[in-house]
């Protein structure tokens, strides 16, 4: 069984600053700088971590916790690590690249050489593409690497030309796109202003999945690089049918505007979009949350995830409340193994 | 009874009048706001004097066939609207929400005032004057509550008006306090809050920056419609104004049962946070808010779109032709045949005089209006 979401946590800035250049690591000193921690998950936040996982400080910073807390006890064959610390937040661009450097070099030296279940998202420096691009490179010939990270809101939407470079590369060594919730914090998280409250920054994160998918598809990401695949992670699902069934709308009243996308959104995002399936977003009722499977197509786009450690829902294991037994060997072997084609390689 | 119940009632809840010539606001403003009008224009939060940030798809996103022959802009000749709209499909409300210019959003909030109570007294003599099917929106400068507040109260009352006009691009999310005194006079008033989509917010069309396609502008209203009612139930604001009503228009529907899952499940783990709800969000989604219909998302199996509705609530959805926008729906083939009759009803007209305090079919039915 595979979980595609886990999050490892960095402890401190300590952690990191053995990884980074002699340049930065004086900064981090020389200019007090804290650490790179978003807003988006809040320490205490009810969301963020899950009571049993709080013990000694938080969530599993460590290989031999994580395997304690979530390998272990589910019998997981892997887990991909989806690292969430702030290196999208950075202004500077070569800092956002020796950050994300060291984060992946910590990753690789602390989490994936000590626990062989371990896979992991490269994280990439997308202020800056041209050094995105290399550090895709870098990681490439490390086949647990099996993905690249971006947060679903950052300087400009998803589809934009200038990240295609970005999105080539990660495509060319079989590295799907990761999108994962959170944002740079570029704009405020709605498109009408900043809301006065972290339930609707963690609501509004729904809504960044689908303006995201509308520029990848509307900016013909998919036709220009036919072998990219996306991973909508921790973005809620139930909002996808009615969300293409607009799209759908619109593309045909539209579609005049952007001629590569010659097909309807719908089919595209059921060929190149899987999404994890927690969150799912339905009420705890197995009849509802059947309904949607069906108006999704069927259960080929989910993901099987923990999301480990946040504190989702209360169902225990890789699936979310309301979905049956059966459909565990499809979201947590089958659709992982299709969706990520590096995982068995390392 | 039998021909009365022959056709059932037909609400239009969407109708975008708009002015022959710029002089038919004149009456209506003072020498001081006609000199600022003529001088500096409207001046909104984006970049163009003309046109739109994102061209749309057909000029001034109408129907090829709704100019007037005697020249105007679609919408600014009330005979065609008849003709074209009103008249055959046996309209027997149009509710009016004019767009532009109406002051809305305009960034010198006394010249959106004036303009918005101009726009107002045009509604009244150009329109509801010459026909007796038409409401007017109460348009108000939404960026500044207490003028806003004020319009309200001026036209409180007044059963020429249907609703309360607001855009939904507002400069912040709605449910924030600035706001707060338009919210309480639209609910003294016993108008609902009409939200038409577009405006300019001044922030990126979307959380991740600025999209680059018209296609994409119009997709983000239904993202957008999501965040605005995020804020209204989060901040307490059916709470605050229980008899608070808003309606919707042109945002789609589909997107709100999902919403409402998703705000349970966050507001189940976080409410300390927003400890004046009393209740889960969907709890004040179901009571408090009505959408309308077009442009309806339309599934390849039209059982989802009735599952969808069902979960929506059937007494929620109001029809809406958007004449004489491109995108225009025909009052005869909008609704999927699969949603059964009452349902069908409900939404054509049905839904709406319930909501506005409509008079029945009978009453309402224009002299010559029904087949």
């Amino acid at each position: 069984m595979i979980d595609c979401d886990v999050h490892p946590r960095v402890p401190g800035m300590a952690a990191i600053t053995p990884y980074l250049p002699a340049y930065w690591r004086d900064s981090v000193a020389d200019r007090g700088i804290p650490g790179l921690d978003s807003i988006a998950y809040p320490h205490g936040a009810p969301l963020s971590c899950k009571p049993a996982h709080r013990a000694g400080g938080g969530p599993a910073a460590d290989a031999a916790r994580l395997a304690s807390d979530l390998l272990d006890p589910l019998g997981l064959g892997h887990a991909i690590l989806n690292p969430l610390w702030g290196v999208h937040l950075v202004f500077n661009e070569d800092m956002a690249a020796a950050f994300a450097t060291a984060l992946n070099d910590w990753i690789a030296a602390e989490w994936l050489d000590r626990d062989p279940r371990l896979r992991a998202s490269v994280v990439v420096p997308l202020q800056d593409p041209e050094a995105a691009v290399a550090e895709i490179e870098r990681r490439a010939r490390d086949h647990r690497f099996v993905q690249v990270l971006v947060p679903v809101t950052g300087e400009v939407p998803l589809g934009r030309r200038s990240l295609w470079p970005v999105w080539r590369k990660a495509a060319e060594h079989g590295l799907p796109l990761g999108v994962h919730a959170g944002s740079a914090y570029r704009y405020p998280v709605t498109s009408l202003g900043w809301p006065s409250h972290y339930i609707e920054d963690a609501a509004a994160q729904a809504q960044g999945f689908q303006s995201a998918l509308t520029s990848l598809v509307c900016e013909g990401t998919f036709a220009r690089i036919p072998d990219l695949r996306v991973v909508l992670i921790e973005s809620g699902v139930t909002w996808l049918p009615g969300y293409l069934w607009r799209l759908d709308k619109f593309w045909r009243g539209a579609r005049q505007e952007v001629p590569w996308v010659d097909r309807p959104p719908s089919e595209i995002a059921r060929d190149r979009i899987r999404l994890t399936a927690r969150p799912f977003d339905a009420p705890v009722d197995d009849a509802t949350v059947a309904e949607m499977v069906a108006m999704l197509g069927g259960t080929d786009m989910l993901l099987a995830a923990s999301d480990y450690p946040h504190w989702q829902d209360d169902a225990p294991g890789l699936l979310p409340p309301g979905f049956p037994p059966e459909a565990l060997h499809a979201l947590a072997v089958t659709n992982p193994r299709a969706a990520y084609p590096r995982l068995e390689a390392a | 009874m039998s021909e009365v119940l022959a056709k059932p009632l037909l609400v239009d809840v969407d109708l975008h009048p708009k002015l022959a010539r710029l002089d038919d606001l004149r009456p209506y403003l003072t020498d001081r706001w006609w000199r600022h009008l003529t001088t500096y224009g409207a001046r909104y939060r984006h970049g163009y004097a003309k046109g739109f940030p994102y061209p749309k798809v057909q000029p001034l996103a109408c129907r090829r066939d709704a100019w007037p022959e005697g020249g105007g802009d679609p919408g600014s000749d009330l005979g065609l609207m008849a003709r074209q709209h009103l008249d055959p499909y046996g309209v027997d409300i149009g509710i009016l929400n004019p767009l532009s210019p109406t002051g809305q959003g305009e960034l010198d909030d006394d010249f959106s005032a004036a303009m918005a109570s101009a726009t107002n007294e045009w509604q009244l003599h150009a329109l509801v004057a010459r026909d007796a099917r038409l409401r007017a929106s109460v348009v108000v400068p939404y960026e500044d509550g207490p003028a806003a507040a004020a319009e309200i109260r001026r036209r409180a009352g007044d059963p020429r008006f249907a609703h309360v006009l607001v855009l939904s691009r507002t400069a912040e999310p709605l449910g924030r306090r600035r706001y707060w005194p338009m919210l309480e006079a639209a609910t003294e008033a016993g108008l609902p809050l009409g939200i038409h989509v577009f405006g300019y917010s001044g922030w990126a069309m979307t959380s991740g920056g600025w999209c680059s396609y018209y296609i994409e502008e119009a997709s983000e209203h239904a993202v957008s419609a999501q965040a605005l009612l995020t804020s209204l139930v989060m901040e307490g604001c059916f709470e605050r104004f229980p008899k608070l009503r808003v309606v919707l228009i042109e945002a789609g529907f589909a997107w709100l049962p999902a919403l409402g899952w998703r705000l349970d499940r966050l507001w189940a783990r976080m409410r300390d946070e927003v400890p004046e709800l009393r209740h889960p969000p969907s709890h004040y989604l179901k009571r408090h808010v009505w959408l309308s219909t077009q442009p309806m998302e339309e599934p390849g199996d039209p059982l989802a779109l009735a599952r969808t509705i069902e979960w929506i609530g059937r007494d929620r959805l109001l029809f809406a032709s958007d004449y004489p926008h491109w995108d225009y729906d025909d009052a005869r083939q909008a609704l999927p045949r699969r949603l059964d009759a009452d349902l069908r009803a409900a939404i054509l007209g049905g839904n709406a005089a319930a909501l506005y305090g409509l008079p029945s079919p009978a009453t309402a039915r224009h002299s010559d209006g029904g087949t």
